[in-house]
């Protein structure tokens, strides 16, 4: 399979990379959940987004700092390349008090109010009602900023995603929207779920301009991205991006993913985008193996750092149980002198 | 005789009302293809077709909407949330037109419907995966709301539900989806709906739950009983329409009540329960009422959930306090 050409982007030594360190900082931490899993030592539920790690490492270039960013509940690799650290995000999949939601929130729940990171959401659909408000927020007091808002394509279905594309638009709000059509929701094809499968078509109904994007391929992710998020940022209103992936693995832990064909899996690894940048920057001499050899080591040194960080945290005391749930109420102040 | 887990007892009951009643429908994410999430469903798209085990779109609001159409139009909808959580959009649609439309049509029309949901805490899960919240639908008229603690009361419960003429909320205790396997007939006989059930008699104190805590309160009465304790258990089962007398009956022996639940303590069944007591049994009553239930937060994750949950030890010290006040 031939190597494909990153269109109208010159992809710089240092930026290829970047690229190429964060997409394998993402699939060796979700390789180290798996093995954590089995240890039990992460519970629950555990949703990889192994094979779609372009779209998060992608769309990230576009945004700065300042820039919110609402994800879904599968969004490992979105608080990994928006910058929480490996330390902190591995800690909360181990449930401990250094995570970075407290012990709280988990692996579908990965917060940081610093990084503007408003977390994974266990209810599809439910970030984008979210992401609405948080653009109205800098709408309302002048703000610059992007929000960027990512969700599966199946939240397609769902109530809140055409309401919240109707309001973004009426009120050309700064949102960019990210749908990762990985083409199934859980055990569903799209096809099956979708009257209109073409999901960039809900946004033009809504007058949102929308690309169709090839989400196996970090750097069209990243060129659709940057465009995207200079119209909003230019106060342009919305603009939708429909991603096209695929989740190499099942749904999660407990999915034996009866429900796909095991060569349409195996087609699309093939197409991986770890696999298909590295073959691309080797090609064109933009890196030598000896590069990727060191992200390897590198990455391998700061995941094995955050398995022992996460080992060694402290549970959240039980003493905790209750906090957390009302702000702290201020003493009452002294009674006045008679 | 089969030997079946719960959740086998839910698809046994569900199986077994499809062939007598054709008007019985299934619906929901994933139910069919896929046998849905916790394997409730499975085959019976195989056994009905895909005109009666009916795949949705991921859309909570619409299924629960389409299941009142349907039930309006005199079927017999059951339909699944694959999470108690995912009911909160449901219940737009429940609370607003299925429990309504009785009264709103003074009895024209009705809603023969069940929504089911896994329901509860202690498989690891977050939040809305974890959650006990059946007192959200305990207030609202006209629903149904019933919670089955073992694979027999699962069938006979199910069964009675899409049997009712109402629309029924069944939440089912995950966590005991598949804990142990207990002889059910599948002879269609459902059991009855209202009422609670006994599972032990006792003369000191009357422990009063449902759902996967009957578990837990079970094995407290045993420890009790090695103290030398004798305590009653009483398995709600349909928490609304409450069968308050049997209840009664029994704190009129016992004197002393402790009821448990892993919902959040304010405002949970709980409340109503001893509310009641407070209102028809405060007479027979030789202690205060004790309560043993979830906090007043959110389930925490792993770590702490088993800090969070109902526990043995808890519900003896609960009702070793109701002895030593008397
Ligand atoms: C409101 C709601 N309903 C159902 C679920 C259960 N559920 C979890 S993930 C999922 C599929 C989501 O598919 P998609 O949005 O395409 O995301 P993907 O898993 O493909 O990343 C479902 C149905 C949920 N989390 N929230
Ligand atoms: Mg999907």
């Amino acid at each position: 399979m031939s190597a494909p050409a990153p269109h109208k982007v010159r992809v710089t030594r240092e930026h290829a990379r970047e690229l190429l360190r964060q997409m394998i900082l993402v699939r060796r931490f979700e390789e180290a959940c798996v093995e954590q899993y089995g240890a039990q030592k992460i519970r629950g539920f555990l949703h990889l987004y192994i094979g779609e790690e372009a779209n998060a490492v992608g769309v990230m270039q576009a945004l700065t700092p300042e820039d919110a960013v609402v994800a879904t509940y599968r969004e490992h690799g979105h608080a990994l390349i928006r910058g929480i650290p490996a330390t902190a995000v591995m800690a909360e999949m181990f449930g401990k008090a250094a995570g970075c939601s407290r012990g709280r929130g988990g692996s579908m729940h990965l917060f940081d109010a610093s990084r503007r990171f408003y977390g994974g959401n266990a209810i599809v659909g439910g970030g984008l009602p979210l992401a609405v408000g948080l653009a109205l927020a800098d709408k309302l007091r002048g703000l610059a900023r992007v929000t960027c808002c990512i969700f599966g394509e199946g939240a397609a279905a769902e109530g809140e995603f055409h309401e919240s594309l109707n309001l973004a638009a009426l009120w050309k709000l700064p949102v960019l929207f990210v749908c990762e059509n990985n083409r199934y929701a859980m055990g569903t094809a799209i096809e099956r779920s979708e009257s209109v499968p073409d999901i960039r078509r809900h946004a033009e109904v809504y007058g949102i301009a929308s690309e169709t994007v090839d989400g196996m391929n970090v750097v069209d992710v990243e060129v659709a991205a940057r465009r995207a998020a200079e119209a909003v940022r230019a106060g342009e209103g919305p603009r939708f991006l429909e991603n096209h992936t695929y989740r190499f693995r099942a749904h999660s832990m407990f999915d034996p993913d009866l429900y796909r064909d095991k060569a349409e899996v195996e087609t699309w690894k093939k197409r991986g985008p770890i696999v298909r940048f590295s073959q691309w920057v080797l090609e064109t001499g933009t890196l030598h193996q000896a590069d990727i050899d060191a992200i390897e080591a590198e990455t391998a040194q700061t995941i094995a750092d955050a398995v022992a960080f996460a080992e060694a945290a402290p549970p959240e005391p039980v003493e905790d149980l209750l906090r957390d749930v009302y702000a702290p109420r201020p003493a009452a102040p002294e009674p006045p002198a008679p | 005789m089969a030997q079946v887990t719960l959740i086998e007892a839910v698809t046994m009951a569900l199986a077994h009302e499809m062939a007598r009643d054709p008007s019985v429908v299934v619906l929901g994410e994933d139910v069919g293809v896929n046998g849905g999430v916790f394997r409730a469903t499975v085959g019976l798209q195989e056994k009905f077709g895909e005109l009666r085990v009916i795949d949705t779109p991921l859309d909570e609001t619409t299924i629960a909407g389409v299941t009142v159409g349907l039930a309006a139009q005199g079927m017999k909808p059951v339909a699944e949330a694959q999470f108690e959580g995912f009911i909160y959009p449901m219940m737009e649609q429940i609370a607003c037109h299925a429990a309504r439309m009785r009264n709103r049509t003074r009895g024209r029309l009705s809603v023969p419907a069940v929504w089911r949901a896994p329901w509860g805490g202690g498989i690891h899960a977050p939040e809305h995966h974890s959650e006990a919240n059946e007192h959200l639908f305990t207030n609202i008229p006209g629903l149904r709301v019933v919670l089955p603690s073992s694979p027999s009361r699962a069938y006979g419960l199910l069964l009675a539900a899409i049997r009712d003429p109402d629309p029924v909320i069944f939440f089912e205790p995950k966590r005991i989806y598949r804990q142990y396997k207990e002889e059910v007939p599948d002879d269609g006989e459902a059991l009855p709906l209202d009422v609670c059930f006994v599972l032990r008699d006792g003369t000191d104190v009357t422990l009063v739950t449902w759902g996967a805590q009957v578990k837990e309160t079970l094995e407290a009465a045993d420890a009790l009983a090695a103290e030398g304790i004798s305590a009653e258990v009483i398995d709600v089962a349909t928490l609304k329409p409450l069968d308050f007398d049997t209840i009664h009956e029994s704190v009129k022996k016992t004197g002393r009540c402790v009821i448990v639940h892993e919902a959040p303590r304010t405002a949970g069944f709980g409340a109503e329960i001893a509310a009641r007591l407070a209102e028809q049994a405060m007479y027979d009553l030789l202690a205060p009422v004790e309560r043993v239930t979830g906090y007043d937060t959110h389930i925490p994750l792993f770590r702490l959930e088993m800090k969070y949950l109902p526990s043995v030890e808890r519900i003896v010290a609960a009702a070793k306090r109701t002895l030593a006040a008397s």
